[in-house]
């Protein structure tokens, strides 16, 4: 359980989870937040009005994935960082994750770095292909990092290798 | 020296910003003591994004909001604000406070109504060695490391896993410090899951129903042991763990600052959800001492956001109690009564809502 682990396991995710078939036909986004408190900037953020309206501003975000496209404004702002986009076909033989990112330095494109799960065990690795800076939160960035395919829903965290430390 | 004002603020933190906020441009005489040499509050050392709604600043990093709220404070003509000045009496027959600028000029404050937001201090927790150098408070360490920019260690381990807990672990990572683990003597995680997430996904274990036995250290803190709970709180035998840290941080929870309104002989009462001894107020943040107001922690131990709302709540009702109201008082008024309410509402808010129900008596005015 969260509340007892701190972390989410995939079948507490339930139906937040997209399907199978969601999955497979392009990028989307996983809110990875079951708790209700009192937080709602993620539904405003949403240009494609994907992540329905809040009736009390304790409710937990639901999004209508059909209208999702992945692009990721709801990343830099949801406070608790719990957003991400996973994209499962982003290339033949690999997945796509982005991610919210808040520590330095910075990784730099095209670098190799260590994949963590929920739990913080380390599950693989991946290469950075973006870096991306947004307007609304500009100190901090959001890493898209191609990873195995099966990972795409495993995969919430990057470290950088100890020798690329500048 | 003897000052008058017409609306006398103890506090500049987000609760007495935003009181001063709403009087700004009302016509009303505004006086601000803050003993910091800034304004902000806790507000300068927050360095993550806030919840809550745009209308709190969520998705806008603590630290921001203090200097937003402070331009628009200190801007204002008729807000005077005396920093590095300390609220230290009230004089009840008299009807003054007794204010320490510089630790060295003394000025009698005279005024016609005051709001109290002077906000919470730290609670500590009693254990073998734990005077030992390196054992800190969260906040402490918040402040060396993110107002001064000082570590406070290499191998850290924290006691709470209250959001305040859990930013700090977050902020300690993100300065580069080793936090070891996070220890929690109730069987849950106290704080938001979601900073809980955040620092478990850069693997940091969280050990619930577990606390610290003593500490351990010639000079300086060099070990902690801990000791696992059972059900009833009691610690279990044959299960205490050693681990080595130089620093151990203790974000055990807040008690809220109230002797000013011991003073005031404001009703007063124990409220454990609240954080300790609390004035009782009605919905407007009026005390039981007519003119008195109350914002912010010192009203219960909440979250900013919620600081921010009474902060307006209380400016609003002061500015009406002298007939001089700011410009569409009674939406903001509303609305802010009506967030404040809707923050209390989820199963995170039971807490607080359990605490004011002991405190919300019905109009003082």
């Amino acid at each position: 359980m969260y509340v007892k682990n701190g972390y989410l396991e995939l079948e507490e995710l339930g139906e937040r989870m997209p399907s199978k078939e969601r999955l497979e036909q392009g990028p989307v986004a996983v809110l990875e937040c079951i708790q209700p408190i009192p937080c709602n900037p993620c539904q405003e953020a949403c240009a494609r009005k994907a992540i329905q309206p809040f009736q009390s501003i304790n409710d937990t975000p639901v999004i209508n994935m059909d209208l999702c496209n992945g692009c990721g404004n709801c990343i830099s702002v949801c406070p608790g960082l719990a957003i991400f986009v996973v994209w499962k076909n982003y290339r033949e033989q690999h997945g796509l994750i982005k991610l919210p990112y808040e520590l330095l330095p910075i990784p730099e494109e095209g670098e190799t770095v260590s994949l963590m799960d929920r739990k913080g065990e380390m599950i693989g690795s991946g290469k950075v292909v973006k870096v991306q800076q947004t307007k609304h939160n500009p100190k901090s960035r959001i890493i898209w990092v191609e990873i195995p395919k099966e990972l795409v829903m495993e995969v919430r965290h990057i470290i950088r290798s100890k020798q690329d430390d500048k | 020296m003897r000052i008058d004002c017409d609306v006398l603020i103890i506090g500049g933190g987000p609760a007495g910003l935003c009181a001063a906020k709403t009087l700004c441009n009302t016509g009303l005489k505004v006086l601000m003591l803050e003993r910091d040499p800034f304004l902000g509050g806790q507000l300068v050392k927050q360095t993550h994004l806030f919840f809550g709604s745009k209308e709190q600043y969520a998705g806008t990093r603590g630290f921001e909001i203090g200097k937003l709220l402070t331009e628009e404070v200190t801007s204002a003509s008729n807000v005077t604000v005396m920093l590095e000045t300390t609220a230290s009496g009230f004089y009840l027959e008299e009807n003054f406070i007794l204010a320490l600028e510089k630790e060295k000029i003394l000025h009698q404050v005279h005024f016609k109504k005051v709001i109290v937001a002077t906000g919470a201090s730290e609670k500590s927790l009693l254990f073998e060695g734990n005077d030992l150098p390196g054992i800190y408070g969260a906040g402490a360490v918040q402040t060396l490391m993110n107002l001064y920019g000082v570590l406070p260690g290499q191998d850290i381990v924290m006691v709470g896993s209250g959001n305040i807990g859990l930013i700090v672990s977050y902020q300690l990572l993100q300065a580069g410090v080793k936090v070891k683990a996070i220890i929690e003597a109730a069987p849950v995680v106290g704080g938001y899951f979601v900073h809980a997430a955040k620092v478990r996904r850069m693997g940091i274990p969280i050990y619930t129903q577990t606390t610290i036995k003593r500490a351990i250290g010639q000079s300086k803190l060099e070990k902690i042991e801990t000791i696992c709970l059972d059900a009833n709180w009691q610690m279990v035998p044959g299960t205490e763990k050693t681990m080595t840290c130089d620093t151990l941080c203790l974000a055990v929870g807040l008690a809220p600052m109230s002797e000013l309104l011991w003073q005031f002989q404001c009703d007063m009462q124990y409220v454990s959800e609240l954080g300790g001894y609390v004035a009782k107020r009605d919905s407007h943040m009026q005390t039981t001492h007519p003119g008195v107001f109350i914002a912010g922690d010192v009203s219960g131990v909440e979250e900013a956001s919620s600081a921010m709302l009474e902060g307006t709540i209380a400016g609003l009702s002061a500015a009406a109690s002298l007939h001089q109201s700011p410009e569409s008082a009674d939406q903001l008024m509303k609305a802010s009564l009506d967030f404040l309410e809707g923050m209390h509402l989820g199963p995170i808010g039971e807490k607080i809502r359990s605490g004011l129900s002991k405190v919300e008596v019905k109009s003082c005015m």
